[in-house]
């Protein structure tokens, strides 16, 4: 009888309590800013970072291409400057990049070279190359779909993460610099 | 008196704004982006593109096909799976393409089988379950007195099928 009543009424309470509790976690994820459900995950992560070929917004025949940075990690950094969040972001790129030890790229997406020039000159460069995107062919490949978007790319020429959205020293403490380090720890 | 019927007057005008309201928004949804230097000419190639294009999702939007949207990304989606289609490629290598820049989430079709076989095996499980609730219930009814050797006839009627027994 007791099991009867167990099998009745105790396991669907369970059951409904269980998932309560993974809807719960999840709520709370989200909520602490854990979870971003908006975050479309990359299917790059691991894999050879696409090549890029570009002008730079310097307009003349200087070219940047990726294969120019194999050896060392480097982050991509995509932004316009048509691209409120990239203004949010660019003091956090100013202080970052003479710390962290890592060339910040700056792929300028869907821009005019012109107004790319004049938002470095007057808000300061950061950046170790400015290659110059203006149909967006090269961000496609990179599954760019909104700008400030950030990728590292380890030595070997691997996306080792992506972060999406305007990077911060806590996001390369936190998110990107750890990978960083595991990265180099297996490939020593 | 009076009241009532002024209050149904009110709602009547509010389901007519909302009526309305909702097939504005089905005839905005529905028209397709076009763009001005669309130059597909082969009504194949024209046909192909437009279905590719509304199965890929626009992801800035989130909620519109790439064929929907006039969003700047959508565009220049929309202009890779035209040049892709001119230079003769088919439409697997153009989803390929998408997906493996986008993830599979530019896919509005999920790829994965999982996804598609779970709503027929949960109906199925649905089914088997109520049919066994069924048959018990039915045995029950039957024999006035429970045969002893039937264990499914011992049970309870409605009890979970899942506890071993059965």
């Amino acid at each position: 009888m007791n099991g009867k009543l167990l099998n009745r009424y105790l396991w669907p309470a369970v059951a409904v309590l269980a998932l309560f509790g993974v809807f719960m976690f999840a709520l709370a994820r989200i909520g602490s800013g854990d979870l971003v459900v908006s975050e479309i995950p990359s299917p790059l992560i691991g894999r050879p970072a696409p090549s890029i070929d570009l002008p730079t917004i310097a307009g003349n025949e200087a070219r940047f291409t990726s294969a120019s940075m194999l050896g060392k990690p480097w982050l991509l950094n995509v932004w316009g400057t048509w691209c409120p969040a990239c203004r949010d972001e660019h003091p956090a790129l100013m202080e970052m990049a003479p710390i962290i030890g890592v060339p910040i790229v700056g792929l300028d997406w869907k821009d005019d070279a012109g107004d790319a020039r004049n938002w470095l000159a007057s808000l300061g460069n950061p950046y170790h190359a400015v290659p110059f995107d203006p149909v967006g062919r090269t961000a496609i490949d990179f599954g760019v779909y909104g700008a400030p978007e950030t990728f590292l790319i380890g030595g070997d020429g691997t996306v080792l993460a992506k972060h999406i959205g305007p990077l911060t020293m806590e996001v390369w403490e936190t998110k990107l610099k750890p990978k960083l380090l595991a990265a180099k720890g297996e490939r020593p | 008196m009076n009241t009532p019927h002024r209050i149904s007057v009110a709602r009547w005008h509010q389901w007519g704004a909302m009526l309305l309201g909702a097939l504005l928004l089905f005839a905005s949804a529905a028209t397709l982006a076009v763009d001005a230097e669309d130059t597909l000419v082969d009504p194949a190639l024209r046909t192909r593109y437009e279905s590719i294009n509304r199965e890929l999702r626009c992801l800035v939007c989130q909620n519109q096909s790439i064929a929907d949207s006039d969003a700047d990304l959508a565009k220049d989606l929309r202009r890779e799976v035209r040049g892709m289609l001119e230079a003769g490629k088919t439409d697997a290598e153009i989803r390929g393409f998408m997906t493996d820049r986008y993830g599979d989430f530019v896919l509005y079709k999920p790829r994965s089988m999982v996804l598609w076989a779970a709503p027929a095996v949960l109906l199925l499980g649905g089914l088997v379950l109520v049919g066994r609730i069924v048959v018990r219930r039915s045995r029950s009814m039957a024999t006035a007195a429970p045969d002893p050797d039937d264990s499914l006839a011992n049970d309870e009627p409605g009890t979970r099928p899942t506890d071993g027994k059965a």
